[in-house]
C-alpha cells in the first residue's frame, strides 16, 4: 500500500471537507433561520468567484483588496437577493420557495456563462511559492491558506452566534419566529442577514478553489457535494455541517485512493460520499446530529 | 414608586385601548369592542375564563397578532400619547412595551443568561450586564442555573420570562398568565416578586390572569371580559366584593375552605362560567 500517497490524499480530504464545512454551515444557517432549503447555494460560490477573479483580472486589484471587496460584494448580494426575490415568498407554501432558489441556481449559473464565458479561467499568482513543507507533507501554500480561512471562519461563526447580540437575535429567530418578534427582533433583518453571511462566507470558500482549480461554471457543483455533507450531519446542526463535511471530503479522497490503486472503477471519487450517505440515513434518518420533525426533501 | 392612590376613573393613562375589534383569518371576531385603561404606574388585571379573548387583547397591543394573521380592525390603541395599533412588534417594544407571552415562551436550547440578554435586544447602552445582576436579586435561583433553559422547572422558566421582560427596561409589562401551571406557593412567589417589580422599577404592569384571587390582590384596579367583550370593571375592593365575582370567579367567596379545592382548583379554574 503506498501510504505517502493515502496520507496526501487524506490530507486534501480535510482541506477540502473543511470547506465543504463552511459551505454546509451556511446552507444549515439560511434552512435554520428562514427554513429555506437553498439550492441555490453553490451559485453564491460561483457568483463570488467569478466577481473576485474580475475584481483581480479586469480591475487588476491586489489579490487582498480584490478579496474583500468581494465578500462586501457577496453581503449586499445576500441581502438583495432575499429582500427581493424571496421575502415576497414568506408564508407560501415550502416546495414553491424550494422552485425559486432552484431557478435562482439555473438563472445564476446562466448569468454567469453569459458575462464571463464558459471556459475555465485561473486566478493571478497569489503567492511567491507554490508550496511549503510541513511534517514531510508537500502543502499547497493555497490549500495551507484555504485551511486557515475555513478554520478562522468557523470560529467567527462560533463567536457570532455565541456572543453577538445578533448572533443571538439570529438563534432566537430560528428557535421561534413569534418569541423574537416579542423581544424586539426584526425577523425581516434575521432573514435578510442570514442570507447576506450565506452569501459571504460561501463565496470566499469559492474564491479559495478559484485560486486553486480556476474559476469554472463547475464551482456550483459544489452546492450539490455539500448536500451529502450536510444531510449527513443533519440539516440543522452546524456543528453536524462540519463533522459531514470534513466526513465527506475524506471520504472522497479515500475512495479515489482504493480506486486508483485497486479497483479501478473509475469516478468513485464523486459517488462514493453518496453511497456512504445513503447506508447512514438508512440508520439515521435526520442525520447524525439532526433533530426530527425536519423537512425531508 | 409609591403605591399610587386607586384612581376609579384613571386620569392619566399610559396605555388607553378604545373599543377595539379583532379579527383572525380575516373572518374570526374575537374582540368585539374591548376598552381599557391602564394608569402608569398601576399593576391592572384582565381576567375571564379560557377564550374570552385576553391573550388576544394583549397581543393586539404588543403587535404579536400580525404574526398570527390577526388585525385590529376597529379602534385604537395609545400607549404614552402614541398610536401603537398599526405598529410592528419590534416597534412597539422599543416605545418601552414588552409582552411576557403566555406559557413562558423562553428560548430553550440557551441558557438563562442567554435569554436575558437578547430580552436587551432593544437597548444600546452599556448598563446590561448591571441588569442581569439586578434580575438575579430578584430571582437569585437564576444565577445557580447555568445549562440550558430548557432544562429549568415550570417555576424558573416563568421567572426567566419575567426577568427577560425587565433586561428591556419597559415603561409597562403585559404578563400572560404567570401563575399558568405553577404550584399555589410558587403562584405566591411570582405574584409577591411581580408587585415589588412594580413598586421598586416603577413598571406599570397589566396582568392577564385565571388565578382571579392573586390577581386582584395584586391590582389595583381589574377588568372582567367574556366572549371578547368586557363585561365588568371596578377598583380591587369593588371586584373583590362584587357578589359574580365571588361567585364566579372567587370560588364562593369563601378562601378558607382550601384543602380539597386547591386540589381542584386548577380544574375548577377552567370550568369558570
Ligand atoms: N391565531 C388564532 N387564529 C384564530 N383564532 C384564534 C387565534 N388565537 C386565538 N383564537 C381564538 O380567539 C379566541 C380568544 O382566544 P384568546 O387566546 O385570546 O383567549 P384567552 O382569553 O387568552 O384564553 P385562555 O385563558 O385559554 O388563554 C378563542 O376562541 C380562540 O380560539
Ligand atoms: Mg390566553
Amino acid at each position: 500500500m503506498n501510504f505517502e500517497l493515502l496520507m496526501q490524499l487524506i490530507v486534501n480530504g480535510i482541506i477540502v471537507g473543511l470547506l465543504y464545512g463552511v459551505v454546509g454551515m451556511c446552507f444549515v444557517l439560511v434552512y435554520k433561520s428562514t427554513q429555506i432549503v437553498n439550492f441555490a447555494q453553490g451559485e453564491f460560490l460561483l457568483v463570488g468567484a467569478w466577481v473576485c477573479w474580475a475584481f483581480l483580472t479586469y480591475f487588476q486589484l491586489p489579490f487582498f483588496m480584490g478579496f474583500i471587496l468581494t465578500m462586501v460584494f457577496m453581503a449586499l448580494f445576500g441581502v438583495l437577493l432575499q429582500m427581493v426575490v424571496l421575502r415576497p415568498m414568506i408564508g407560501e407554501p415550502i416546495i414553491s420557495v424550494i422552485m425559486i432558489t432552484i431557478g435562482l441556481s439555473i438563472f445564476f449559473q446562466s448569468l454567469m456563462k453569459w458575462i464571463f464565458g464558459v471556459s475555465p479561467q485561473s486566478y493571478p499568482k497569489v503567492f511567491e511559492s507554490e508550496s511549503v513543507q510541513i511534517l514531510g507533507l508537500n502543502i499547497e501554500m493555497a490549500y495551507l491558506m484555504s485551511t486557515v480561512i475555513s478554520l478562522a471562519i468557523m470560529v467567527a461563526f462560533f463567536l457570532f452566534f455565541k456572543y453577538s447580540k445578533y448572533g443571538l437575535a439570529m438563534r432566537a429567530t430560528a428557535f421561534n419566529q413569534q418569541i423574537a418578534q416579542s423581544l424586539g427582533i426584526s425577523v425581516k433583518q434575521v432573514f435578510a442577514m442570514s442570507w447576506g453571511i450565506a452569501a459571504t462566507l460561501s463565496a470566499t470558500a469559492g474564491v479559495v478553489i478559484g485560486l486553486v482549480n480556476g474559476v469554472s461554471n463547475s464551482l456550483s457543483t459544489m452546492g450539490v457535494k455539500v448536500f451529502p455533507a450536510v444531510i449527513l450531519g443533519g440539516l440543522d446542526s452546524v456543528v453536524g455541517a462540519i463533522v459531514g463535511g470534513l466526513t465527506i471530503g475524506v471520504l472522497e479522497n479515500v475512495a479515489e485512493f482504493f480506486d486508483s490503486q485497486y479497483l479501478h472503477v473509475g469516478n468513485m471519487y464523486d459517488i462514493a460520499p453518496f453511497y456512504v450517505l445513503l447506508i447512514i440515513l438508512w440508520f439515521k434518518p435526520y442525520g447524525l446530529f439532526g433533530t426530527k420533525d425536519i423537512e425531508r426533501i | 414608586m409609591s403605591q399610587p392612590a386607586i384612581n376609579i376613573q384613571p386620569a392619566n393613562p399610559i396605555l388607553t385601548v378604545n373599543n377595539i375589534e379583532v379579527v383572525y383569518d380575516e373572518v374570526i371576531q374575537v374582540l368585539r369592542g374591548v376598552s381599557l385603561a391602564v394608569p402608569e404606574g398601576d399593576v391592572v388585571t384582565l381576567l375571564g375564563p379560557n377564550g374570552a379573548g385576553k391573550s388576544t387583547t394583549l397581543k393586539a397591543i404588543s403587535g404579536l397578532l400580525k404574526s398570527e394573521d390577526g388585525e385590529v380592525t376597529k379602534g385604537d390603541i395609545t400607549f404614552m400619547g402614541e398610536r401603537i395599533d398599526n405598529k410592528n412588534a419590534e416597534d412597539v417594544v422599543r416605545s418601552g412595551v414588552f409582552q411576557v407571552m403566555e406559557g413562558r415562551r423562553i428560548i430553550e436550547d440557551m441558557t438563562a443568561i442567554e435569554n436575558l440578554k437578547l430580552g436587551a435586544y432593544t437597548r444600546n447602552d452599556s448598563q446590561i450586564n448591571q441588569d442581569i445582576e439586578m434580575v438575579f436579586n430578584y430571582f437569585p435561583r437564576l444565577k445557580e442555573r447555568t445549562g440550558l433553559a430548557g432544562y429549568l422547572s415550570g417555576g424558573e422558566q416563568q421567572m426567566l420570562a419575567i426577568g427577560r421582560a425587565l433586561m428591556a427596561r419597559p415603561k409597562m409589562i403585559c404578563l400572560d398568565e404567570p401563575s399558568m401551571g405553577l404550584s399555589p406557593l410558587l403562584v405566591k412567589e411570582v405574584f409577591s416578586i411581580i408587585g415589588q417589580i412594580n413598586r421598586e422599577q416603577g413598571i406599570t404592569m397589566l396582568l392577564v390572569e385565571q388565578n382571579a384571587n392573586y390577581a386582584l390582590k395584586a391590582a389595583n384596579y381589574g377588568y372582567i371580559m367574556e366572549s371578547g367583550k368586557i363585561v365588568l370593571d371596578g377598583t380591587q375592593d369593588e371586584l373583590l366584593n362584587n357578589e359574580d365575582v365571588k361567585e364566579f370567579y372567587l370560588g364562593g367567596g369563601n378562601e378558607e375552605r382550601k384543602s380539597f379545592k386547591n386540589l381542584k382548583s386548577y380544574k375548577r379554574r377552567k370550568r369558570w362560567l
